[in-house]
């Protein structure tokens, strides 16, 4: 008893003929199946290169476009080949010309002889298996499709329009039940001979040959009339990519090959010389006997496809460049912006360094240079401190900033001082966390030693553009994370929102914050904000901050730090 | 994009075309190996002018990554740039006097021989001082790249030009001919690449690195443009439009995503910034032949005069493919 392989051949004439010669040299019969689109000239060469193996036959010569009947067609002739011709062949194994034998052909006839009533074919119910690509599963069986999708795309997609629109449907023969799976399938005599052999098989020859991608469904759903014991699974690996077509091993795929413990892989680039070299020549292979594993190898080409749908959050480069909001991630990492703290707290970026660990800048986008943290004048990934180049894209700048420095969490320093184009952007980030005191502002103002003239026309210009920022961070698009706080709020309880943003940072240690930043003085604050009412400019974004509210501690001696517990 | 706008754009197109071929005047064949050219061969075009001490490396590059034939104008070199290709075996060599600028900086003269000789074929378009790096370049020649690119019908592949430099002066280590310029020239910034789609031809423009950051901090919009399209299955239809940056049908533009994947794409390693560089940055100031009337080699003679070091403390140093695709300045696509 052996093994049959059915080789389905069209380009690469010479790797088909190595494998042709090593499944012989193992004692399996081949039949060959040449496509029709093969030259004449070049096809009587390849039959007489093998001539000399008389286990070696060839069958009648389809057309094989993907997609369409021919498929189907030559593995049904060469198949019909086989069994007549060869006697002792108990199960009929189907392969490519850049199939690759991993494991020493006697492994293979051990393992099926050992399971002399198995078939193994990916037999899946198309209801139930969301494989297919395209967004054609159950339709290809209800639709026609008389036009080649590789050659006449707009009539094949326009053809599927009208059926669609015209409600056609055509109904399975005999009640069958549509199954796909892998193409590439290994049967017994038994069952490949009841599927051929059928009184019924012009019927569903004929439905076959209007149905999208038959090789995929015809044995497929045939087996399951006739099979007794279907094992629902290929024995060759064969990985797809998010359009279906296979993915090509390469030499140094070598060694991941020799893990999948697989029969035979596909699809084998044809100037893989090594891996020739390796698997047809080196008959102990090294391959450990035990059963195929294909499972090993998934989670590379599961990446692959991963990396080509879904790419690398917050990554833009020459080959990604995601529409806005289809980014899967503005940024590739979480960040915080700080609004008005930097003007209430003294020192507040070291405190904030201190208390979390991340990497806190001053204002990224003040108006005359980047202040990155600790000064720097040229930042991760080579990122220039030079407004202008900032202002150039301050889009690039900022997902440039968070993706050099994956892994660390970055925090700045935001105001209505600094540039302002980032706003919508950060607004619309789920990766921002955006805390605001609104009106701080005015905090460096009224410490300030110069001309109320000044003051005032500063004061209205900030008010005017902190609104503007409010506007958008209160609006309907935001995704980020956002705390607003008036000013006058806030320095009732500073530790309550500082103890949350904190939190949330995720910051290294678990304990309570045991150092406070130290807090402006803030006495006369309030006649500040009169006085600038007097001179008719309302400051109204810091809240309400009554003039006598000769503020309780900061005048007298400082109180020890306030702890919350 | 409207009826209009396309039509306009193939009007653009049919314009290019027809120049490149009003232009094939200027070039005279030197050395004819053209018949040499098998189908299926990969192709590489390039223009240059004074690059001899660069050639026996750039050559020997291209020929190990599995570029068949080389297609090359030599723009009246003085240094044996001319003599020295045209012994090679493997190389066409064409000739000209003509201005580099009114050429569009050589891509009239190589559309015209990309038009001629490339059509049905994967041609490669670079400058001798740009060494190409794809996904896997390690262990797979390029044939196996567009072999997959032909299975994958994708028609271009996109690569970043990612300037590379020395760490120190830049005329502190002199270049010998035949050696790896990236064994001086190592550096490279990793992050700070400024991007845009142009929306008329539908490509992007990045710009950024060391020129941007150096030479350019204040005048950001001048800087060079990074994105480059080089390898291409050619069509007698298809025209460069500026440089290599963008082309025409814009449907070969298209060499990203835009739905958050990514698309397979490749790295440039441009060795501009040798010791030969300050010579040649003066010779091209005097020649006015350069982009944009020499804005770029203006600001590299201002800057150049105070030998300035493009290193910086974040610069970071090549190792292979796999680091520049960690760093996200390539992607293996779906190519596993």
């Amino acid at each position: 008893m052996s093994v049959g392989i059915v080789m389905l051949v069209h380009t690469a004439l010479g790797r088909a003929e190595q494998v042709a010669r090593h499944w012989a040299a193992g004692g399996c019969p081949v039949v060959i199946h040449v496509d029709n689109s093969v030259p004449k000239k070049t096809y009587t060469a390849f039959v007489e290169s093998l001539s000399d193996l008389p286990q070696v036959r060839f069958s009648k010569r389809h057309r094989c476009e993907w997609g369409t009947w021919g498929i189907v067609a030559a593995s049904q002739a060469a198949s019909e080949l086989m069994l007549a011709t060869f006697a002792d062949v108990r199960h009929v194994y189907l392969a490519s010309g850049s199939c690759l034998p991993l494991r020493p052909v006697q492994e293979l006839i051990d393992y099926l002889s050992a399971r002399p009533r198995t078939d193994f074919i990916e037999s899946a119910t198309t209801a139930d298996v969301p494989w297919t690509v395209g967004g054609l599963d159950q339709e290809r069986f209800t639709l026609r499709f008389p036009f080649s999708w590789k050659r006449h795309r707009f009539l094949f997609d326009s053809f599927v329009k009208v059926q669609r629109r015209l409600g056609l449907k055509r109904k399975m023969p005999n009640g069958l039940v549509p199954h796909m799976g892998s193409q590439w399938w290994c049967l017994t005599r038994q069952t490949l001979s009841a599927i051929l052999q059928d009184p019924e098989r012009n019927t569903y020859d004929s439905f076959f040959k209007r149905v999208w991608i038959p090789d995929e469904s015809y044995f497929q759903s045939l087996a399951r009339l006739y099979s007794s014991q279907i094992e629902s699974r290929s024995l060759t690996l064969s990985k797809f990519d998010f359009q279906g077509k296979p993915h090509i091993f390469y030499d140094d795929h070598l060694q991941l090959l020799r893990r999948s413990d697989c029969f035979v892989a596909r699809k084998i680039w044809p100037h893989a010389n090594r891996l020739y070299e390796v698997f047809l020549t080196d008959a102990a292979g090294a391959m450990k006997r035990t059963e195929p594993n294909p499972g090993k190898i998934d989670r590379i080409f599961a990446k692959a496809v991963e990396r080509r749908t879904r790419g690398r959050a917050g990554l833009y480069m020459q080959s990604r460049f995601p529409n806005e909001g289809w980014e899967n991630g503005v940024t590739s990492g979480p960040y915080s912006v700080f609004e008005g703290f930097s003007d209430l707290f003294e020192d507040f970026e070291n405190w904030l360094t201190k208390a979390t660990g991340a990497r806190v800048h001053g204002h990224l986008f003040a108006p005359d240079r980047v202040e990155f943290a600790g000064g720097h004048s040229v930042m991760n990934g080579g990122l220039s401190d030079s407004a202008k180049l900032r202002d150039y894209n301050p889009r690039s700048f900022l997902c440039n900033l968070i993706w050099n420095t994956r892994g660390e969490r970055q925090c700045f320093q935001f105001g209505p001082a600094d540039s302002q184009a980032i706003s919508w952007q950060i607004a619309k980030d789920p990766n921002a966390q955006i805390s605001v005191i609104s009106g701080a502002w005015a905090v460096p103002l009224f410490r300030s030693n110069r001309n109320f003239a000044d003051i005032r026309k500063d004061a209205a210009r900030l008010q005017k553009v902190e609104s503007d920022h409010l506007d958008i961070l209160r609006s309907s698009y935001v995704k980020a994370r956002v705390r607003i706080w008036t000013m006058a709020e806030f320095i009732e309880a500073p530790m309550e929102p500082l103890q949350t943003i904190l939190d949330e940072i995720g910051n290294r240690s678990l304990r309570r914050l045991s150092e406070v930043p130290k807090m402006a003085d803030l006495e006369g604050f309030g006649q500040f904000l009169q006085n600038l009412k007097n001179q008719g400019m309302h400051p109204y974004l810091m809240g309400d901050f009554p003039v006598a509210r000769e503020i309780q501690p900061a005048s007298q001696s400082p109180r020890k730090p306030y702890l919350v517990r | 994009m409207g009826v209009w706008q396309s039509y306009r754009l193939r009007l653009q197109r049919k314009r290019w075309l027809l120049r490149a071929w009003r232009k094939r005047r200027e070039l005279r064949m030197v050395t004819d190996r053209t018949s040499r050219i098998k189908s299926g061969d990969i192709l590489l075009f390039s223009t240059m002018r004074n690059e001899q001490i660069r050639l026996p490396y750039f050559l020997q590059y291209y020929r190990d990554m599995g570029v068949n034939h080389f297609l090359l104008v030599d723009n009246d070199s003085t240094d044996g740039t001319y003599e020295y290709l045209a012994d090679q075996p493997d190389v066409s060599l064409w000739h000209t006097r003509h201005g580099y600028k009114r050429s569009r900086f050589g891509v009239d003269w190589l559309n015209w021989l990309q038009s001629r000789y490339a059509h049905g074929h994967w041609s490669l378009v670079v400058d001798p001082d740009e060494f190409l790096i794809y996904p896997f370049c390690d262990t797979r020649p390029l044939r196996a790249l567009t072999d997959w690119l032909d299975a994958s019908s994708i028609k271009s592949f996109s690569a970043l030009l990612l300037d590379m430099y020395p760490k120190g002066p830049l005329d502190s280590q002199p270049y010998q001919a035949g050696q790896d310029p990236l064994e001086i020239a190592h550096w490279f910034d990793a992050g700070n690449y400024s991007i845009s789609r142009n929306k008329r031809f539908g490509n992007l423009w990045i710009q950024g690195g060391p020129r941007s950051r150096v030479f350019f901090p204040d005048r950001p919009e001048k800087a060079p443009a990074l994105n480059k399209i080089p390898l291409v299955k050619w069509d007698r239809r298809y025209a460069y439009v500026s440089s290599t940056h963008m082309l025409l049908p814009r449907g070969l533009n298209l060499v990203y995503d835009e739905w958050g994947g990514e698309k397979a794409s490749g790295v440039l390693l441009h060795a501009k910034f040798l010791d030969t560089f300050s010579a040649k940055a003066a010779e091209e100031l005097s020649r006015k032949q350069h982009y944009a009337a020499s804005v770029e080699y203006k600001a590299y003679a201002e800057n150049l005069k105070s030998n300035p070091d493009l290193w910086c403390k974040w610069s970071e140093k090549y190792i292979n493919w796999r680091q520049l695709e960690i760093l996200g300045l390539m992607s293996k696509g779906n190519w596993a």
